[in-house]
């Protein structure tokens, strides 16, 4: 059998997902022997150029990691779509804009002004933030332009495959590409992971009890054996995508909802807010305030992977419609 | 294949037309997808209306309906069964509320037919969604559980026992009766109150239809129209019902005797620990109070009333008791409770011997009360001058802002019996005369012309000048601030609801309206009824109401449980929930959030389970599932958004 010839690439992305790839331990020398790596950033160096001078369709398989929240993201996008036979989002950012999607709660220019202005540690007195061009006497330089909007994978190209996870378990990559070699596929759009809900597969105990506070995770030592919402501190387990094997539960550490919504859900973010709403334990309005008060950042708490992708998307712009 | 929608646009005469361009929402409706007809008509909700309906049904072969018009609530039940007497499914049909949620709310003009559009429009894009689903039918238990023995209850009771079924009458006192026992005259005949209540009491105990519980209190309730189980728990009465003959050898040895200020005297009188109320209560049979009982209380007494006793029928070791019943209907009749005028300084009650309260004076004009009927102020002296003031508490933004119904023609009666009784000078001080009932304008002609003086204003300070017990009001229609000097002052208190009425209305999953009294289905045509199928309202616990109102509200409720028990069977709405298991991860978001403790779990398949029986179709479950595996029918995700995409679309 020819070897395939598979790339992986990150867009807006930390580098947890290409090093989860790692994480495959001595199966990834199983890769090197069924594949040839034609392009990898963080672990070899071919250009762009060489991509672009390929038949489209001559990759097998492309690993797409991070979001796509710039130009350079948005143009490697849509060349590994047409060079790749497979697409896979790979992570929870490719899948549904991930952390970076957060940034979707700002704009370009509050988040340049954050970053490159503001703060106490900003030593900019000539105010420079990132500009897509930029002349110089020796002529002009481009960057990739910054987007006022960090979107998902699919967002912006035709997706085969989904791998959810900050950063993706490696026996479900192994999985998909255990899938692909034997030629084995899913239906197109499968997403490689549970198809239920986290609590389906938590060990712990769940009685429906209801909770008069929230607590920060900080400030409890959780029981290891009773559901970790019913000890009053916010898991996202109820609304998110299983599959994972629990991993967050096992460990004593909430779900931060990283596999997304499950199949056909509306919204991941509503979903979990009125499963929490339903925990509470009262029904005294001014009590009720109280204790949501307690939620400490709910939109990135509920959102925390799947803003990009969900009903709101981002926050409304002044003079939007 | 697509639906073939027709839209009734309602002119409802010009309640809706006067503020919405019916024919613009008609012809625009035309023009949208899956439309086939679209029109407008004066009253949909007409003969005429209807047919119109089912002739364009027949006419394009119409698979839904919409009807823009008034609130589903209102003709919800009208067109759905327009459609089903044309053989459609009822639940085929949407209604757009063009009337309640817009003419009412808008002003006249663009934006208001602009409304009206985008609430038709959703109309139609969710009907596309709707299915054809069916009620299905349950047995009703031909037996009926009242709640409270007060007149409502008593007359509610003894019309459902004289056709024939049976009754439990539970009564949260020793004894049945209510406020009417206490009373002593009724208006406007001035009929004497014991004696048209006194024999319905009697008959209520002598009726075998008729299961009397007394110190009794409904603790649970479960199951569904036609098919309630209700647990009742009776606080122990250490006195043997059976036995007791009401002798009252017990009441008179009893060491406390006379001691303890008598709840039926509203504290004017005096009674033992061991008593019977007054003289004609039912049951005539002692009850032993146990906080004022020296040997409950304190373990420490000769028990002379047990002596006393000739048929050994104290038992000072009974104990509560718990009964499961299992009825079809449910009538409430829980009465009222009287304002506290001690709360407002102003009225000096509680702080001057010689302010009393309404029910008071109905305790000291009554023959059988503290004072063998006489009138006389707390010195024993005749009272000279006699103040009735109206609205204590009600009418009052600072207390309670509803009208109490009664209290005009009560200070009437008071007036009538003070002159009767004394000759005293009778000063009222009102606000508005409401008199409006059979024989009542008569009655207060009358008791003008008997001399008492009515003083337009409501009296804002009871006060004592130089030791004199003064009134002091504004005269609205003199036009003058007035000080009148009296011996004494009746504070006409307001009703409102029941200490405990917030819980009985989550015991029967009831509501309860902006003035805490319980909210009925439909405050014009559906007084009796409330949003639990099977559960009624009877009397003051819906709102304040005289007695001639209570009684043919109190039948009205009979009737409806009588309706339920001569059909046999009561129609359930097919809207309900139900749990995709495949989708269920076995959160226990919804369990204990349901109202109607229908949700359950299967341990073994570790998902969340619906009764189908006990299920109201609420949707609060498949709001709180945060995976989507509940879905209320009628009320799906795909009918709920084609809702919300046609009110946003442009």
């Amino acid at each position: 059998m020819a070897k395939l010839k598979l790339a992986v690439y990150w867009g807006a992305a930390c580098g947890g997902c290409d090093v989860s790839i790692l994480d495959l331990h001595e199966k990834i020398l199983k890769i090197g022997e069924l594949a040839d790596i034609v392009l990898w950033p963080l672990a070899a160096d071919p250009k762009y150029s060489d991509i672009e001078a390929m038949e489209d369709k001559t990759i097998d398989l492309c690993l797409f990691n991070g979001a796509v929240r710039n130009s350079e993201n948005l143009e490697i996008a849509e060349l590994l779509r047409r060079k790749s036979k497979i697409l896979v989002s790979l992570g929870s950012c490719a899948c549904f804009g991930g952390i970076p999607g957060l940034g979707n709660l700002f704009n370009k220019k509050e988040i340049f002004n954050s970053v490159y202005l503001d703060r106490e540690f900003n030593a900019n007195e000539e105010q420079i933030v990132p500009k897509a061009k930029v002349t110089v006497p020796e002529g002009e330089l481009t960057l990739p332009e910054f987007y006022n909007t960090v979107s998902s994978l699919e967002q912006v190209v035709d997706v085969d495959y989904f791998i959810p996870g900050c950063p993706p378990p490696p026996d479900l990559l192994w999985k998909a590409i255990e899938a692909i070699v034997s030629g084995n596929l899913p239906p197109k759009g499968s997403v490689i992971a549970g198809d239920k809900a986290l609590c389906h597969e938590c060990p712990r105990k769940r009685e429906g009890r209801k909770v008069k506070e929230f607590k920060r995770l900080v400030d409890v030592i959780l029981d290891e054996e009773i559901c970790i919402l019913e000890q009053g501190v916010v898991c996202n387990g109820p609304a998110t995508r299983g599959g994972c094997g629990a991993r967050c539960v096992r460990a004593n550490i909430p779900c931060r909802g990283c596999f997304g919504p499950i199949e056909d859900a509306l919204d991941q973010g509503t979903q979990l807010l009125s499963a929490i709403a339903s925990t509470i334990d009262s029904d005294n309005p001014e009590e009720i305030k109280k204790i949501t008060d307690q939620l400490a950042d709910p939109a990135g708490t509920f959102y925390r992977f799947s803003l990009p992708v969900s009903m709101l998307k981002r926050r409304k712009e002044e003079g939007e419609e | 294949m697509s639906e073939r929608i027709g839209v009734f646009v309602c002119h409802c005469g010009t309640n809706i037309s006067s503020v919405v361009d019916v024919e613009q929402v008609a012809k625009d409706a035309g023009g949208w997808d899956n439309v086939t007809v679209a029109m407008d008509y004066k009253y949909m909700c007409s003969d005429p209306g209807q047919e119109l309906i089912q002739s364009k049904i027949k006419e394009h072969n119409l698979t839904r309906v919409v009807v823009a018009a008034c609130s589903p609530r209102m003709h919800g039940p009208t067109f759905k069964k327009t459609l089903e007497r044309v053989g459609v499914n009822g639940y085929l049909m949407e209604m757009a509320n063009i009337r309640e949620q817009c003419a009412w709310t808008s002003d006249p003009g663009e934006l208001a037919t602009e409304k009206a559009t985008a609430l038709t429009r959703a109309a139609v894009k969710r009907v596309n969604f709707h299915q054809p689903i069916k009620e299905s039918e349950v047995s009703v238990n031909k037996a009926t559980l009242v709640v409270g023995a007060g007149i409502a209850g008593i007359q509610t009771a003894l019309q459902i026992a004289s056709a024939g079924y049976p009754v439990y009458l539970v009564e949260k006192e020793a004894y049945i009766g209510g406020h009417m026992a206490q009373f002593d005259k009724t208006f406007p005949t001035m009929d004497c109150s014991a004696c048209v209540l006194t024999p319905k009491m009697v008959d209520v105990n002598q009726d075998p239809n008729i299961d009397l519980f007394t110190n009794s209190q409904v603790v649970g309730v479960e199951g569904y129209v036609g098919n309630f189980k209700v647990k009742v728990r009776t606080e122990p009465r250490y006195v043997n019902l059976k036995t007791c003959t009401g002798c009252g050898d017990c009441v008179s040895a009893c060491v406390m005797k006379d001691r303890i200020p008598s709840e039926f005297d509203e504290g004017l009188g005096k009674r033992s620990a061991i008593y019977i109320p007054f003289p004609q209560a039912v049951p005539l049979k002692a009850v032993v109070d146990k906080e004022s009982c020296l040997f409950l209380a304190k373990g420490k007494c000769k028990q002379t009333c047990i002596e006393a006793c000739q048929v050994n029928a104290i038992n000072f070791q009974e104990e509560e008791k718990f009964t499961e019943l299992e009825v079809g209907s449910i009538v409430l009749a829980t009465g009222y409770k009287l304002f506290d005028p001690s709360i407002g300084p102003q009225w000096g009650y509680g702080l001057y011997d010689n302010v009393i309260t309404g029910i008071q004076f109905e305790r000291l004009a009554n023959a059988s009360g503290p004072t063998g009927g006489k009138l006389v102020l707390k010195d024993g002296s005749q009272p000279q001058r006699v103040a009735i003031m109206h609205c204590i508490g009600s009418r009052d933004e600072n207390y309670y802002a509803h009208c109490s119904r009664v209290c005009c023609m009560s200070s009437v009666k008071f007036a009538h019996q003070i002159k009767e009784k004394t000759g005293a000078e009778v000063y009222e001080f009102y606000i508005d005369m409401r008199c409006f009932g059979k024989q009542y304008e008569e009655f207060y002609n009358r008791v003008q012309e008997e001399g008492v003086q009515f003083i337009r204003g409501k009296g804002s300070e009871v006060v004592e000048v130089d030791g004199q017990l003064t009134v002091r009001a504004e005269d609205t229609l003199l036009g003058v601030f007035r000080e009148i000097p009296v011996d004494m002052v009746i504070l006409n208190n307001a009703l409102i609801p029941q200490e405990d009425s917030d819980q009985v209305a989550s015991l029967f999953g009831l509501c309860s309206g902006e003035d805490g009294f319980f909210l009925e289905a439909h405050i014009k045509l559906a007084p009796v009824n409330t949003a639990v199928d099977g559960v009624f309202l009877a009397g003051c616990c819906q709102s304040p109401k005289d007695i001639p109102d209570t009684v043919a509200q109190a039948s009205a409720a009979a009737a409806q449980a009588l309706s339920a028990i001569a059909l046999g069977k009561v129609k359930l709405s097919p809207v309900r929930a139900a749990v995709e298991a495949s989708r269920c991860s076995g959160c226990m978001s919804c369990v204990n959030i349901c109202p109607y403790g229908a949700v359950g779990f299967d341990k073994e398949q570790k998902v969340s389970v619906i009764n189908q029986a006990l299920c109201k179709g609420c949707g609060t479950c498949g709001a709180a599932c945060p995976t989507g595996a509940i879905t209320t029918s009628h009320f799906t995700r795909e009918q709920i958004m084609a809702q919300i995409e046609g009110v946003c679309a442009q």
